[in-house]
């Protein structure tokens, strides 16, 4: 066991003007997790302390937060790694709910303004649609997205023009666009490439970083702007 | 006190697989809300690795008759075979029809969906495994979850997410609707419907070790339980056999699918020893057991108490295709590569096999005869059907939450016009806010955190993969001390805007009410099926306990009433693989 001080950064609408940073020490073994000492503090120093989680491995998108300066995963990172003291705050550019919430609504819009839902109109074969190995693995990155709002948080694009799309949903519409089995590229196209869509992305690969899945989402977002070329589709 | 009153007609509690399917089948015929805890892609169906089962007979012959044996042996002979066939039967439609919805399964090189082989599913009845279970990857649930929830989308399903579901009405003989809290607000509101559909998951959070999320409290369960109806087969816990050891984070059965083996202290390839046919993909609650009679006859890795899931000699590639996401974790939890080094596993729980009576139409019963409740319905983990009986294949509950999720769906859609409109009183809705109020201003000793702690462990210690009337004794006092203890809870949190303290203080409210059932139901069943093994009874009972439990809370007590396994196809024999 070591002891390490998470100094974390606190709000409650109700009753605080403004946010502040409180410190905690927790006690903690090498292997456990992030996640692991905020539950510890939640459940036995101060039962206030609020966050978001749920499946604990790295799955279900909710403990995304930002750890020493950078957007992780509370129950994917270790405290082994960290420093003995740890610095934890909400995710940026949304709106904080309450200490470590924040407002992902923003975020979750913006997936759906890309059409993220498969579109195909023939009539449907009595069996699956086929479709090869090789077409199924192009789309695995995009797939293993598990909304978790890091990439966005971290992007400067969307610092500056909160209209964004953001990477996030580009990689939704990646998914979609790259399927073999889906029926509607143009009407996708149309709805990325405007003023804050696809092309505002100028590759700094922030998101990349911060991606707890490790998806490349910017060569997606490439990928995306070479198609849209080929398809005449520069604004 | 201010409420916010909706009205629809259909209110489906939970956004996993059951509720999702549902919502897509009744959002044609009226209007449907689902309420989530958490956002609707953040429920636990995400973390579902292996596949899902369906006799598609893409790799090599199968049939939907097979897998209906297998899940019939598998159950140990408790699961109801009508309901069995049912599934099994609708399996390759539904896979199908997940493929037309968008979910991207893993292909074949013809392209078609790929399947690989998975615990206890075989080719002619027995003879060997065979490749059923339909993936994507080891990351199946999140690629249907994702496929259905954008589908819901699509047709405009209305959403209310980061609700907290406090109470299901069930009054006057039927549903009336649910009062839920706005998480973000904490401010109340009452749904009034004429159906209402628990989605509600799983509740593997009464143990310590454990493969499921920090959301799975089953409070729908609990809530339904306090009001009288009865709890099905809640004796019945599946232990997963292989979970990261200290962590409970589960590796798939795909793992051994794809050829990975356990091993003891000795480099033994035990399980040929315990199931000569089927060996490592022998049903879950078999090679539990073998897992922890290896450790207690010594042969645990160094003398401890956990045996090594061996993937050492699986192609990297196939591990890299079809097993990412499991690689990830024992890179990121355990620092090792799956494919140079052994993989240190023990049981974890990981599935209920007990719940809310349910016909095969998803329509909730109100007691041993099958008698309904009317308005109201159940799918999905929170249901008890019964197709997994004393213990589920691996593949089947991915399957069962679609399967009976639509079918629910249906038989909504089919009832609504002769369902009145739900009406929740307010009197109701007023001891919600006493409830709220009570628990927000508590100011005993005692830590929520601390209590569900001792819980877990109590539960871990004396009711977990072996049970003997002695410990399940010693545990029925402790929950008496536990129940004493949570009467004396303090809270810190007094807001009323995103107060995790307070719905967890009511989660725990509901853990314990759970585990008091499944500690008195696994006490009267003096036998051994399934996943239910009294090692002061170790056979199977025919005779006497070949019946379905149903715990009912009658005037502060547990009574039980049973009611017998419909029996079709398959007569009972030993289980042997
Ligand atoms: C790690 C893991 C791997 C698995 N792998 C497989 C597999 O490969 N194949 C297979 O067939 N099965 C697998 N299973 C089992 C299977 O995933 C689950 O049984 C199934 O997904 C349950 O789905 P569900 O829709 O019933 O519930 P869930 O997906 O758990 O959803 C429950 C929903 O109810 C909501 N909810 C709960 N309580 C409340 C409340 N009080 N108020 C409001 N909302 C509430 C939650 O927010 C959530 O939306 C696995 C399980 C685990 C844990
Ligand atoms: S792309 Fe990565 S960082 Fe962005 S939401 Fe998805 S998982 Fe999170
Ligand atoms: S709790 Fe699910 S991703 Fe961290």
């Amino acid at each position: 066991m070591k002891r390490y001080i998470f100094r974390i950064k606190r709000f409650n609408p109700e009753t605080d003007q403004a946010p502040y940073w409180q410190n905690f020490e927790v006690k903690l073994e090498p292997m456990e997790r992030l996640l692991d000492g905020l539950l510890r503090i939640k459940e036995e120093q101060d039962g206030s302390l609020t966050f978001r989680r749920s499946c604990a491995h790295g799955i279900c998108g909710s403990c995304a937060m930002k750890i020493n300066g950078r957007n992780r995963l509370a129950c994917q990172t270790l405290i082994k790694d960290m420093p003995e003291t740890v610095e934890i705050e909400p995710l940026e550019a949304y709106p904080v709910i309450k200490d470590l919430v924040v407002d992902m609504e923003p975020f979750f819009s913006k997936n759906e303004e890309v059409m993220p839902y498969l579109i195909n109109n023939d009539p449907p074969p009595d069996r699956e649609r086929l479709q090869s190995p090789d077409d199924q693995q192009r789309l695995v990155e995009s797939i293993t997205c598990i909304m978790c709002g890091s990439c966005t948080s971290a992007c400067p694009v969307y610092w500056s023009d909160r209209q964004y799309l953001g990477p996030s949903a580009l990689l939704k519409a990646f998914r979609f666009i790259f399927d073999t089995r889906d029926r509607a590229t143009e009407e996708r196209l149309k709805r990325i490439i405007h003023s804050h869509g696809l092309w505002r992305c100028h590759s700094i690969y922030n998101c990349v970083e911060v991606c707890p899945k490790e998806i490349d989402i910017t060569s997606h977002i490439a990928a995306l702007k070479r198609f849209a070329l080929r398809n005449r589709l520069k604004p | 006190m201010e409420v916010i009153v909706h009205n629809y007609d259909t209110v489906i509690i939970g956004s996993g697989l059951a509720g999702l399917r549902a919502a897509l089948e009744t959002t044609a015929t009226g209007s449907v809300a689902v309420l989530a805890k958490l956002y609707p892609t953040r429920c636990h169906s995400t973390a579902a690795q292996g596949g899902i089962a369906a006799a598609l007979g893409n790799e090599e012959p199968d049939s939907p008759e097979w897998h209906f044996y297998d899940t019939v042996k598998g159950s140990d002979f408790l699961g109801d075979q009508d309901a069995i066939e049912v599934m099994c039967e609708d399996a390759v439609r539904t896979v199908v029809e997940l493929e037309h919805m968008g979910v991207p399964f893993s292909r074949t090189p013809e392209g078609k969906i790929a399947q690989r082989r998975f615990g206890g599913h075989t080719r002619e009845f027995g003879a060997a495994p065979v490749r059923r279970a339909c993936y994507s990857a080891d990351r199946t649930g999140h690629a249907i979850v994702f496929a259905l929830y954008e589908q819901c989308m699509l047709k405009g399903v209305q959403f209310f997410s980061e609700f907290h579901v406090l109470d299901i009405v069930v009054e006057e003989g039927r549903c009336q609707g649910v009062i839920a809290m706005e998480i973000k607000t904490g401010k109340l509101h009452a749904f009034q419907a004429k159906a209402t559909l628990v989605a509600s998951g799983g509740y593997g959070r009464v143990f310590k070790t454990t493969s499921n999320a920090l959301a799975s409290t089953g409070d729908c369960l609990g809530m339904l339980f306090n009001r009288g109806l009865p709890l099905e087969d809640m004796e019945f816990f599946q232990f997963h056999p292989t979970g990261i050891y200290g962590l409970g984070i589960l590796i798939t059965e795909g793992a051994r699918g794809e050829g990975g083996v356990l091993r003891n202290s000795k480099g033994e390839r035990f399980m040929e020893r315990y199931a000569p046919t089927i060996k490592d993909l022998a049903p879950r609650d078999m090679v539990s057991r073998a897992i922890l009679t290896e450790i207690r006859e010594g042969r645990g890795i160094d003398g401890r108490d956990y045996v090594y899931l061996d993937l050492t000699h699986v192609p990297r590639k196939n591990i890299e295709e079809r097993l990412p996401e499991i690689s990830s974790f024992c890179k990121i939890y355990l620092g090792i590569d799956p494919a140079e080094e052994p993989i240190p596993v023990l049981p974890t729980a990981h599935y209920a096999m007990g719940g809310i009576p349910t016909d095969v139409d998803g329509r909730v019963l109100r007691d041993e005869k099958g008698v309904t409740v009317e308005g109201l319905y159940a799918a999905g983990e929170c249901a008890c059907v019964s197709v997994h009986g004393a213990n589920r294949l691996g593949c089947n509950s991915l399957l069962d939450t679609v399967v009976f999720g639509r079918r629910a769906g249906k038989a909504i859609n089919k009832e609504l016009n002769g369902l009145k409109q739900g009406s929740i009183k307010k009197e109701l809705i007023n001891q919600v806010f006493e409830e709220i109020d009570r628990l927000i201003n508590s100011k005993g000793t005692e830590k929520i955190g601390k209590i569900r702690k001792q819980l877990q462990q109590k539960m871990m210690e004396h009711c977990s993969v072996f049970r003997t009337e002695e410990h399940l004794k010693m545990l029925i006092d402790e929950l008496k001390d536990i129940k004493e203890r949570y009467r004396d809870i303090g809270l810190k949190d007094t807001s009323g805007a995103f107060n995790t303290e307070l719905l967890e203080a009511i989660e725990l409210g509901h853990l314990i009410t759970l585990s008091e059932v499944i500690a008195h139901s696994a006490l009267r069943r003096t036998e051994s099926r399934g996943a239910h093994y009294r090692e002061d009874f170790p056979k199977r009972d025919d005779e006497n306990w070949l019946k379905h439990t149903l715990a009912f809370k009658k005037s502060g007590a547990i009574e039980f009433a049973y009611k017998p396994v419909r029996i079709t196809k398959f007569q009972p024999q030993e289980r042997k693989y």
